[in-house]
């Protein structure tokens, strides 16, 4: 068995919707240093993978391993290492940026004090938009308040839903080389796009 | 236990920013008892009588309005999911919200209570007794209408659904609830029916939050 | 020796599937007819030229015939509705889930119908269409609760998941109906009382106890066939997209 190298391994997943299959016999394996881009036209299925790989469905078929764990078995573990971002914007419309952020990272088990908050939130250009409720800011800007989370997270494996989604181009430039810095500091990463990323060590999964 | 207070913390600020949607709810049970003695009558003998009843039917109405607030928005912008996805057990985190909630919609009626109870000439010891009941009712109401409340998240109609599904399983708090405060009024003995109310509480602490995190990761899937 | 015993195992899941479920359905329906017609006839029978006249009530209690028996399945289609739900939910079995769907209705009806016929028989003897008694509002309540589970299910579109919600609200319910039960017993006992039970000598005739056993039987073979009728009308939506539901006569 190689060192403490995370993995995440997806054996023969099958996932039915209604009355679809929408994929079946699916198997991969992602390292620690590596990033799977799952590929695939609109409705194929790629959400419910990126769904049933964080664990919130079950498939129909086949099971999930991280660590060589079963993430059923334990799935606070598996929850410590896993950021999952979706489609939906997860932050309170009422609350502001940092206080989303301080709420997620305590619900996320992690420590950060109000200083780190604040330095992500400036570091994706949301200097003196802290304090406003998230309702007040635009999609852009909200998608850089996960941009933050992602920043004050450090969980090993991402798994993001078309996360270049409403970013402009600088956005998009900051989010690549946040997924870039995370990729080779040894993290992990599962994602959807539609556009190419134009990012190393990637692997490409077609539905 | 970070996360717990956490959730807790976060429910309550949401409330904070969004004063009215709780505040109409209180105004909602005030209302409601006010109804009952301009559509039989002021005869205070007669009011006396049905307090316990009124007040209790109307307290479990505010508490069923109150619970669409429980997991609808949460549901709906995807915090609900990252719940599940921390690494605190979703169980955990769910009975923080119940508490939450309970805060929020059953404390202030057990606080309103005698108010209203006031209003239907209630003596001092009844309503007394209306206070602890309340006190131990109102989180029995919670908890059970969280089950129903993560049954019918994001499914049409949720509201009345809600209540259809809920109003039966309230059924025995509110006998033994008005029970004890009528038993109280005449000068019957009270204790089995707090021994009830108690084993009532202590039965949904245990099930219920179980019941609803299984609801909520249907809900969720 | 394992081998008689694993061929058993596989023989008892073969069924849990829809598709051989569906024929040997159809296949048992007619034999449930056959017992409903045969043990109707026989507790009617009993009902009304075997048992005696009740010195108090006169001819009109013989409703009662009906109405216990009407009591006593609605409360235990309640149950075995919440067994095959929890299966489902346990085992993920969709047939399961789809029994419990199917033996709704019928409890509602089981259930509607004591009601009424609590009512008629309430009437001559209180002098008023409904009274509060315990007996018929924890009836009351059991309807709401198996209305409730249809409403559910019927507002999920999604039928897995409207399977396992009403999986939990049925679990949830059983676990509820005794506490109602008591509770309402408690808030008044008027109704007459356990008149028919097992362990203590029953307050009526003997021939009045066997009329309702037999209505009894009559009541649950009617359930049977029904909820198996109703059973394969829902495999049928359920898995119309499926090969063998295509190459079935009925559907073609």
């Amino acid at each position: 068995m190689s060192s403490n190298q995370p993995t995440l391994r997806a054996h023969s997943l099958t996932c039915i919707r209604g009355e679809r299959i929408l994929f079946a016999g699916l198997s991969f394996e992602v390292v620690s240093g590596e990033w799977l881009h799952v590929r695939g036209e609109n409705g194929i299925g790629k959400t419910s993978l990126l769904r049933i790989l964080a664990g919130l469905s079950k498939p129909a078929v086949g099971s999930i391993d991280w660590n060589n764990c079963s993430i059923e078995a334990d799935p606070s573990e598996y929850h410590r290492n896993l950021l999952f971002l979706g489609h939906r914007d997860s932050l309170k419309e009422d609350l502001t940026a940092q206080e989303n952020l301080e709420i997620a990272t305590a619900l996320d088990g992690v420590q950060v004090s109000a200083d780190e908050v604040l330095h992500a939130l400036h570091r994706f250009g949301l200097r003196g938009r802290e304090d406003l409720p998230v309702n007040c800011l635009s999609a852009g800007q909200k998608r850089r308040v996960l941009l933050a989370r992602l920043l004050l997270r450090q969980a090993k494996l991402w798994i993001l839903d078309e996360p270049f989604n409403a970013l402009d181009v600088h956005a998009v430039e900051m989010l690549s080389e946040l997924i870039s810095e995370h990729i080779m500091a040894g993290g992990m990463a599962v994602m959807t796009s539609h556009q190419e990323i134009p990012m190393p060590n990637g692997r490409a999964v077609q539905l | 236990m970070n996360a717990l207070i956490a959730v807790i913390r976060r429910d309550l600020l949401l409330v904070t920013r969004r004063k009215a949607e709780v505040l109409t709810i209180l105004f909602f049970f005030m209302i409601v008892t006010s109804l009952f003695p301009l559509g039989i009558g002021a005869d205070t003998a007669l009011l006396r009588k049905i307090a316990p009843g009124v007040i209790w039917v109307a307290a479990l109405l505010s508490t069923m309005l109150g619970l669409q607030r429980l997991f609808a928005s949460d549901f709906a912008d995807g915090t609900l999911e990252q719940m599940a996805l921390s690494p605190t057990p979703l169980a955990l985190l769910v009975g923080g919200k119940i508490t939450a909630h309970w805060l929020v919609c059953g404390l202030p009626l057990v606080l309103l209570a005698p108010v209203i109870g006031i209003q239907f000439d209630l003596d001092a010891s009844t309503l007394g007794v209306f206070i602890l009941a309340l006190l131990i009712g109102t989180p029995i109401l919670s908890l059970i209408g969280a089950i129903g409340a993560a049954l019918t998240l994001g499914v049409r109609g949720g509201g009345v659904l809600l209540s259809l599904l809920v109003l039966p399983l309230y059924i025995p708090v509110l006998i033994f609830g008005a029970g004890a405060v009528y038993a109280q009024s005449v000068g019957l003995d009270i204790t089995g029916y707090f021994s009830v109310l108690g084993a009532l509480l202590v039965l949904s602490l245990f099930f219920a939050p179980w019941a609803t995190t299984a609801a909520v990761r249907i809900a969720i899937e | 020796m394992s081998n008689t015993s694993s061929n058993r195992i596989i023989h008892w899941f073969k069924f849990s599937s829809p598709a051989t479920f569906y024929p040997l359905a159809g296949k048992l329906i007619p034999f449930f007819w056959v017992l409903t017609v045969l043990f109707g006839i026989a507790g009617l029978w009993v009902s009304f030229f075997v048992a005696p006249v009740d010195a108090v009530q006169g001819q009109g209690y013989r409703i009662i015939f009906v109405h216990v028996p009407a009591s006593w399945m609605s409360m235990f289609i309640y149950i075995v509705m919440a067994v095959w739900a929890g299966l489902g939910l346990v085992f993920n079995t969709r047939l399961s889930a789809m029994m419990a769907q199917a033996l709704a209705p019928t409890g509602a009806l089981m259930a509607f119908l004591s009601l009424w016929t609590g009512a008629f028989w309430g009437k001559p003897m209180w002098g008023a269409w409904w009274v509060w008694d315990a007996r018929l509002t924890s009836e009351l309540i059991l309807l709401f609760l198996y209305l409730g589970f249809m409403a559910l299910q019927a507002s999920i579109d999604d039928p897995r998941r409207a399977d396992k919600a009403g999986a939990i609200l049925a679990l949830v319910g059983v676990v509820n109906v005794p506490i109602i039960y008591f509770s309402v017993k408690w808030w008044n006992t008027l109704h007459q009382g356990a008149s028919v039970s097992i362990t203590k000598a029953p307050a009526m005739a003997h021939t009045m106890l066997w009329g309702m056993l037999l209505m009894a039987l009559c009541f649950w073979m009617y359930s049977i066939a029904i909820a198996l009728m109703r059973v394969r009308t829902i495999i049928l939506e359920r898995e119309s997209h499926s090969d063998w539901v295509r190459t079935l006569e009925e559907v073609k």
